[in-house]
């Protein structure tokens, strides 16, 4: 067994008052997509937050490649590896594809002593990724703007995969897309997690998880439920402990099983 | 390159009209065909297209050049700043205070005023970051504050609204002659040896060219355009800009450091302020308390008729600078025509309306929005 690239140990979150995360631990291996489930207001956003630098964890240890890390912004983690894909604030739709693309890491090139844009460069690489990741586009100018949200998705978490991350983090990826849309992106993850680079899948809805899953972490109230392999959990109990168990099955019962 | 890839049959072939529309700098450039074309027709024999004609029109319309491309960077990174005029007022004020009033050196006053507009651009920008309160607010509230320093000033010092002295303060100094000088003589005196342009026919100057050179203004207003548009389109920081300006969020997630920008927009947008502030106050020889009044209007409609958005994140340069060419062409324009001057406002209102609808459609085409 490979050792775990990123190993969560014990996090607490305190707002204030109020306790967001209540000792969690989680470990992620590379090449594996790991499901973080939970419903709104369990914790997973200020889990994720905590993993990609955004909060500083008020008690617990992060180790990256079994060194402790503490990362003082976003900025600090992304140079460690760990990218993340925002739902709706990756990209930015009046732009085209390649100045997307690479946003705050535009490639440069040096004429008579000053540094510019390599256009070149940054166009033949979109368009190289792009049809990696199964994206016919127009042209790299093509702005943002005319692709669906799952083509953004795409773009986002190729654009992560091409600057080395290690660690790709993906904050509800298909929560706002259609089914095909949604298949697009749940492959997309697939060939991701093929080439070594460990996924970090939030959501809630278990169907997507278990699509391409490998291992689930269930968030409660702060707290985590365990951590269980593919196949050692069905979705009715990965559903089950996401709503907090026996208020979930009175209500399945009226709705006949449908959730 | 587009044969290697499979075709997606659901992408529909797009027209080159199409393609030509959501170029940013269409509205400028079909605005400007119009207006030379209208007044090429109308008033050809007004002298209007004879040597100083053209000097008058492109004085005037690089006045408005120097400040639009400030006003069209600030505005992509999706800022305003509505107290351009009141910089430009409170910057040649500096220039009489420092140069006549206290009797400094003039290029000690010139880089002093640079220093304290830049400051006070930063200042701005630094406000609207830190606060997050729109830029409409901070700047508006430096609208006024710079104009009543502006007023306030030379009366306390010198019991005036009005400082001149300032050409006889320049007299030899060697940074001044930037600001308002003229350069290729030569080549105006050959030009009017050979007739192509028109020479003085009597008096003390008979001989010499009636246009004698190109203002130091027309010089800036072509480097600041040329500095802008490369900055924008062809580097790192361009990138910045519209990203700033098309979603903070965003680029900040992926690293940009949009406040950053925004700061240094703030101040690029002063230092062209202060650009058009020493030129004007060069040329006249005077700062008066009232100058600027209403450029920063006149800034942002030049922006948006050379399709920038209001929003921020999307515009152009080149753009910005036709629409300011625009402005320049039909304010002198109709004054040759012999039309009644006030139509002029008329006619800024009418092409602003028409300019904002037409970038709202084009900004639906880019973003598939329906």
């Amino acid at each position: 067994m490979t050792d775990p690239i990123i190993q969560m140990k014990d996090i607490e979150k305190h707002f204030g008052s109020v306790i967001a995360l209540a000792g969690v631990s989680v470990d992620v291996f590379p090449g594996e997509c790991h499901c973080l489930l939970g419903d709104n207001g369990a914790g997973k956003s200020t889990f994720i937050k905590t993993m990609s630098g955004v909060h500083k964890p008020t008690h617990g240890e992060i180790l990256f490649e079994r060194t402790p890390m503490h990362f003082a912004d976003p900025r600090d983690a992304i140079a460690a590896g760990i990218a993340t894909v925002h739902q709706h604030l990756a990209m930015i739709p009046l732009m085209s594809v390649s100045r997307n693309f690479f946003m705050g890491n535009e490639p440069q090139k040096r004429i008579a002593g000053f540094n510019f844009f390599d256009h070149d460069y940054a166009n033949r690489v979109t368009m190289e990724e792009m049809r990696k990741m199964g994206i016919n586009l127009r042209g790299p100018d093509q702005a943002v703007g005319t692709l669906s949200g799952g083509e953004r998705q795409t773009v986002a978490i190729a654009r992560a995969v091409h600057f080395g991350a290690k660690v790709l983090i993906l904050d509800e990826p298909t929560s706002a897309l259609g089914v095909r849309q949604t298949a697009n992106v749940l492959a997309t993850i697939d060939k991701v997690r093929k080439q070594g680079i460990a996924v970090v899948f939030i959501t809630h809805n278990v169907r997507h998880a278990m699509a391409v899953g490998d291992r689930f972490t269930v968030l409660n109230r702060g707290q985590t439920l365990g951590t269980a392999e593919r196949g050692a959990i069905t979705p009715e109990e990965l559903q089950d402990m996401m709503a907090g168990g026996q208020e979930m099955a009175t209500l399945e019962g009226s709705l006949g099983g449908t959730v | 390159m587009a044969d290697a890839t499979q075709t997606d049959e659901r992408i529909k072939e797009i027209s080159p009209l199409r393609r030509a529309l959501i170029r940013p700098e269409l509205g400028g450039i079909v605005g400007t065909f119009a207006v030379f074309t209208l007044f090429a027709l109308f008033a050809f024999d007004s002298g209007m297209f004879n040597s100083q004609g053209v000097l008058n029109w492109t004085i005037v319309s690089a006045q408005f050049m120097i400040i639009a491309v400030g006003a069209c960077l600030l505005m992509i990174s999706g800022e305003f700043d509505l107290s351009v005029g009141s910089m430009i007022g409170f910057a040649g004020m500096m220039i009489a205070v420092f140069g006549v009033v206290l009797g400094w050196p003039m290029w000690i006053a010139i880089l002093i005023t640079f220093a304290i507009c830049s400051a006070l651009g930063a200042l701005n920008g630094w406000i609207v970051v830190r606060t997050g309160l729109p830029s409409f607010i901070v700047t508006l509230a430096f609208l006024f504050i710079l104009r009543g320093f502006t007023i306030y000033i030379p009366q306390t010092v010198e019991r005036k609204t009005i400082i001149g002295g300032i050409r006889d303060a320049a007299e030899g100094d060697w940074l001044a002659p930037f600001f308002g000088g003229k350069i290729g003589q030569p080549l105006f005196q050959w030009l009017g040896d050979m007739g192509i342009i028109g020479v003085f026919e009597r008096g003390t100057r008979a001989g010499q060219p009636v246009v004698d050179g190109i203002p130091m203004l027309i010089v800036w207003a072509i480097v600041l355009i040329v500095f802008g548009h490369i900055l924008l389109t062809r580097t790192r920081f361009g990138n910045w800009i519209f990203a700033a300006g098309g979603d903070a969020e965003a680029a900040r997630n992926s690293g940009v450091p949009v406040n950053k920008v925004k700061i240094l927009m703030f101040m690029f947008t002063a230092f062209c302020a202060t650009v058009f502030a020493v030129c004007q106050v060069m040329e006249f020889g005077s700062a008066g308390a009232d100058r600027g009044l209403l450029k920063e209007f006149e800034a942002i409609i030049a922006v948006v008729i050379g399709g920038a958005l209001l929003t921020g994140g999307y515009g152009s340069v080149i753009g910005a600078a036709l629409g300011a060419l625009i402005f320049g062409v039909v304010q002198q324009g109709l004054f040759f025509a012999g039309v009644e001057s006030s139509l002029f406002r008329v006619f800024l209102g009418v092409i602003l309306l028409f300019a904002v609808i037409l970038n709202t459609y084009i900004r639906r085409i880019i973003t598939g929005e329906r």
